[in-house]
């Protein structure tokens, strides 16, 4: 592929079958995860009967082009760019009009409204898209969607722990969250963990962390333990899929770190569905 | 001990008694969707004429707003949205007539109240599945506030629809037993 490939046009064809796509097919990922936690489950449990039926929709779902979820979310867009490339300025220019149409194409929910305080009126065709672009080293291109359900984005959290917190502090963080509410958030979930950063930056962090493919790697060998550590922790809770007791209550923990102040230590928890719907695609 | 039973809705106050946290229900009938925004709308509806564009007594509300048509089904996909962002007004609707609502999540202490109070349950299905549950739905007809898009209200026609009794008539709440039994 050429560097040509970057611009608004393929950036907006990328999106449209993006969406219709991860609206319709469960990731082959979260199935697997789905798959094993099943054959995991206590037989003729509550837990096993919600796992079976979150792979029966997905298959008819599949089949019949239907959402898997009627919350067909938000749009979420991150243009991930490596260094050596260079990117016009109305690189997002025709997303908007990417989403309209698959939104109406696709049957998908229009789930936006026009302004979060003052005109809470549906814009009737799922628009505004949130983009953002995110420099990496190299020359490859990478667009991501993500289609955020409500349910999952509203338990998510955002707090700034004093540095003296550490690592139990995190931890407190995200078993709080669960608790409170894990139950809201269609579990089982991927939990995306963002530590460090800012204020702003560190729920980009969590959000980022649930892209990742589930069982894939972690960003060090630290963080893979730390991971574990939390998923057996949250797992011990009990709430299980469809918060009707067992297990699992996540499949996964996702960390993302990055350096913050001397004076922080933000942390932000995303949670991610049992019907997370994104797909990563290479422009570049 | 939980048991699976079926349901013919509109529900009696005597039927609903019967049933006990954590007892699979299949519902067959009428419900009514209302989410965020038509739960204002239904209090000040209540407030300014007494009544709703359906009839209260004994009806069960869905907190969902579907995707359109597809598949040949009325529905493309629907499920439950997240309860507890209805508690404000649902001991209003429980006193206005409601007998029972289907959601996903934790309730307020006040619903769970109101439950008793009342002599109305609160139902659980699963979020996640909605392609799964849309084929539970025979039918769907816009019936008010087409003004507020997939949050306009519906009424929705069941057949063997699944829930779970999340809260009773004695105010019993699955999820705090299901927490409990885990510490």
């Amino acid at each position: 592929m050429g560097t040509d490939t970057l611009n608004a046009e393929a950036v907006a064809a990328a999106v449209y079958d993006a969406i219709r796509k991860s609206a319709t097919i469960l990731r082959p990922d979260f199935r697997r995860a789905i798959e094993e936690a099943c054959a995991r489950a206590e037989p003729a449990s509550r837990a096993e009967g919600v796992l079976d039926r979150i792979l029966e929709n997905a298959d008819i779902a599949a089949s019949d082009n239907v959402p898997i979820c009627q919350d067909t979310g938000s749009v979420w867009v991150c243009l991930e760019v490596g260094d050596e490339l260079s990117v016009p300025g109305n690189i997002f220019g025709g997303v908007n009009d990417a989403v309209a149409r698959a939104y109406t194409d696709g049957r998908l929910r229009m789930s936006l409204v026009r302004d979060a305080l003052f005109d809470r009126a549906n814009t009737g065709d799922n628009t505004p898209a949130f983009c953002e672009l995110k420099f990496v080293p190299g020359a490859r291109a990478t667009l991501h969607v993500l289609l955020k359900g409500g349910g999952s984005d509203n338990a998510s959290r955002v707090v700034m722990l004093p540095p003296g917190a550490g690592a139990a502090g995190v931890r407190e963080v995200v078993l709080d969250c669960v608790r409170e509410k894990a139950a809201n958030a269609c579990p089982p979930l991927v939990i995306g963990l963002g530590v460090g950063a800012t204020f702003d930056k560190v729920a980009g962090l969590a959000k980022h962390a649930l892209l990742r493919e589930v069982g894939g790697p972690a960003a060090s060998a630290e963080a893979a333990a730390f991971e574990a550590e939390l998923l057996a922790e949250v797992n011990a809770l009990g709430i299980g899929p469809g918060a009707l007791g067992g297990a699992p209550t996540a499949v996964a923990v996702h960390l993302e770190v990055a350096p913050c102040h001397i004076a922080a230590l933000p942390v932000a928890v995303n949670m991610g569905c049992c019907a997370m719907r994104s797909a990563s695609v290479r422009l570049v | 001990m939980a048991k699976t039973v079926s349901l013919t809705l509109p529900l009696t106050r005597e039927t609903v008694a019967d049933l006990e946290v954590g007892d699979e229900v299949l519902l067959s009938g009428p419900v009514y969707t209302m989410r965020d925004a038509g739960h204002k709308r239904a209090l000040e509806c209540l407030e300014d004429t007494g009544r709703l564009p359906f009839d209260l007594e004994g009806a069960t509300l869905f907190y969902a707003g579907p995707t359109p048509a597809a598949a040949g089904r009325p529905l493309g996909s629907v499920g439950p949205t997240t309860a507890s962002r209805m508690d404000f007004a649902t001991p209003a609707l429980f006193k206005a007539g409601i007998v029972a609502a289907i959601g996903k999540g934790k309730r307020s202490a006040e619903v769970v109240k109101a439950c008793q109070e009342t002599g109305s349950v609160y139902l659980c299905t699963i979020g996640g599945i909605a392609a799964l549950l849309a084929k539970s739905v025979t039918a769907s007809e816009l019936i008010g506030w087409d003004d507020l898009g997939t949050e306009a209200l519906r009424k929705l026609e069941l057949e063997n629809f699944p829930a779970y009794v999340a809260v009773d008539t004695k105010g019993r709440d699955l999820y705090r037993e299901i927490e409990a039994a885990a510490q």
